[in-house]
């Protein structure tokens, strides 16, 4: 604890600190920890949203096993969350890196790519789904100009999380800015070092910005992974699930059960569920950290 | 670099920013078409005679004014009560040496991971519960009592501020409240900038949030009201096309106008966080 200068809340009394922090105490145990220990409470109820509630233990817990639509929309969760993550993580480090480089307009070409990150979703799925249309949208325009045949974007099983997915990458501006300032934060005596010694634009790459980047690699992979697991507006707006509930995930089902039929303890039992799997992931990405991350103080000492 | 590379690194980066451009460019250009080039094979690519009327028509056929306004109230309430809330918490963490601080401030970073979808459900029960539901409250209130990520930014920036300023100022008589008000307030605006910034677009572009608290027409805020304006009109391309441009117009000015401490603010979080 820092104690050079003499400490203030001596002298003001012990209440004073207290003051200023109450605002989030109280938001906190208010707006986010009280809900969320409430809505443990009612996962254990039958509970409709108007009408007698019955308790019924862990009943809703066993239900998710034998409930075919919740297992699908896991299966089309995991899908999703294993097509963006990767994806948005290899692109916005390879245009992070792009933007790197020295060349004019590069403060022009960052705006470019952060920009769509910066609009509602609403914005964002109305300009792809008029992009995506099958007759008239510009995509389609584009592969008949390389004379591929239309691609029925949003109405095609097979096609549809693929473009769920890509109307999602287009906002990885806030990701790409942050690796961009990982690749800042490494110095240029390192490169040119390892220039010196003769390594490649490849070893360079895998020997030295990876390691030097892997801490902000894994803030990336945690947020991305966390947002993946949520994802909800994107679908509820641009698919509402379908074709065939091949984009319709656990957020859209939780967010159905809930709001449309108004079955409130099930739908707070399955965010939970969902909320205890994110946990779990994140906490395992964490915890096998240390086998591929280098913090800079380990680097220095060998 | 040699200039080849640079010029191949270059006309890659044009390339990319077009196709990023892209959807953008063609939303902005539907707004303006006529309905006969809307629908015409190959697409036109810039209207013949733009249609800026398309703007105003776009604006009269829902009621976007009401929108707007609910869509106004909640981004700037929310923000004012954001930028002060967050700060009063930061100072307190980052200023006094209370028992249990740093307990309750590894709780406050954990809270972080607690995921808004996880807690909607009770927080519609206790919202209704306040008699809430159907008014902007649910979308303003929280943002009075502070949010972790920007306390935690906010925290870091006050401790970058030499402590010997909190004494000068005290040895001349002032208080905690007046060491935070008329020193500490006026050295983060930098930070607050940023704050306000990501607070006022969270706000501004929230769909789940008054897609959830909101059933009334004359409570909709602007994404809400396009949405279903589109779910009714699907086939208005052009009004829905300019109703989209003007949704996203507010949030690029204020990028640019903040884009300094945007840029420099996230990277600084994010490298030392």
């Amino acid at each position: 604890m820092p104690a050079a200068t003499p400490r203030p809340g001596r002298r003001w009394g012990k209440l004073v600190p207290w003051l200023f922090v109450a605002p989030w105490v109280f938001g906190f145990i208010a707006f986010t920890v009280g809900p969320l220990l409430y809505s443990l409470y009612m996962s254990l109820f039958n509970w409709p949203l108007v009408g007698e509630r019955t308790f019924v233990g862990l009943h809703n817990y066993s239900s998710m096993l034998q409930d075919e639509d919740f297992l699908d929309a896991v299966v089309v969760t995991l899908k999703f969350a294993a097509l963006y993550v990767p994806v948005n993580l290899v692109l916005s480090l390879l245009l992070a890196m792009l933007l790197n480089q020295k060349v004019p307009g590069q403060g022009v070409f960052r705006t470019l790519f952060y920009l769509p990150s910066l609009i509602s979703t609403v914005a964002l799925v109305t300009i792809w789904s008029w992009a995506y249309s099958h007759e008239y949208g510009i995509l389609n325009y584009l592969l008949s100009l390389l004379n591929i045949p239309a691609v029925d974007w949003l109405g095609s099983p097979d096609w549809a999380m693929r473009s769920v997915v890509i109307a999602g990458l287009w906002g990885l501006g806030g990701t790409m800015l942050i690796f961009l300032a990982g690749l800042k934060g490494i110095p240029s005596e390192l490169h040119e070092a390892a220039i010196l010694s003769g390594a490649g634009p490849v070893r360079r790459f895998f020997g030295l910005t990876l390691p030097l980047l892997s801490p902000v690699l894994l803030f990336n992979l945690v947020t991305t992974l966390i947002a993946a697991f949520q994802q909800l507006a994107l679908a509820l707006l641009l698919t509402k699930g379908g074709p065939l509930k091949t984009t319709y995930m656990v957020a859209l089902y939780i967010y159905d059960t809930a709001f449309k039929h108004f079955e409130m303890g099930y739908a707070s039992a399955m965010s939970w569920v969902m909320f205890l799997v994110v946990l779990l992931l994140s906490m395992l990405v964490m915890r096998f950290s240390s086998m591929w991350v280098f913090y800079e103080a380990e680097v220095k000492s060998k | 670099m040699k200039p080849y590379q640079k010029w191949f690194v270059w006309s890659l980066l044009v390339c990319l920013s077009a196709a990023f451009m892209l959807p953008l460019y063609w939303v902005l250009v539907s707004a303006l078409k006529g309905p006969q080039e809307l629908f015409t094979w190959p697409p036109v690519w810039w209207p013949s005679q733009p249609q800026w009327h398309n703007f105003s028509d776009a604006w009269q056929s829902a009621p976007f004014d009401t929108y707007l306004w609910n869509s106004l109230k909640v981004s700037v309430l929310s923000t004012i009560g954001q930028l002060f809330s967050s700060s009063l918490v930061a100072f307190g963490f980052a200023r006094f040496d209370f028992k249990g601080r740093n307990v309750l401030f590894m709780v406050l970073l954990a809270g972080m991971i607690i995921p808004w979808d996880a807690i909607m459900i009770p927080l519609y029960m206790e919202f209704n519960l306040l008699g809430w539901i159907n008014t902007l409250k649910p979308l303003i209130v929280p943002a009075f009592f502070g949010a972790p990520f920007f306390i935690f930014l906010l925290r870091q920036f006050i401790m970058g501020v030499p402590r010997e300023l909190d004494e000068a100022a005290r040895m001349d008589g002032a208080n905690a409240w007046q060491i935070y008000w008329r020193i500490h307030l006026p050295l983060m605006i930098p930070a607050l900038v940023l704050v306000g910034t990501f607070q006022f677009l969270a706000a501004w572009n929230d769909y789940i949030g008054p897609l959830i608290f909101l059933n009334d027409q004359s409570t909709y805020t602007l994404p809400l009201g396009l949405a279903s304006f589109s779910g009714i009109h699907g086939s208005n391309v052009s009004a829905i096309s300019a109703m989209t441009v003007l949704l996203c117009l507010p949030p690029l000015i204020l990028f640019f106008a903040a884009q300094r401490q945007i840029m420099e603010g996230t990277t600084s979080a994010a490298v030392k966080g």
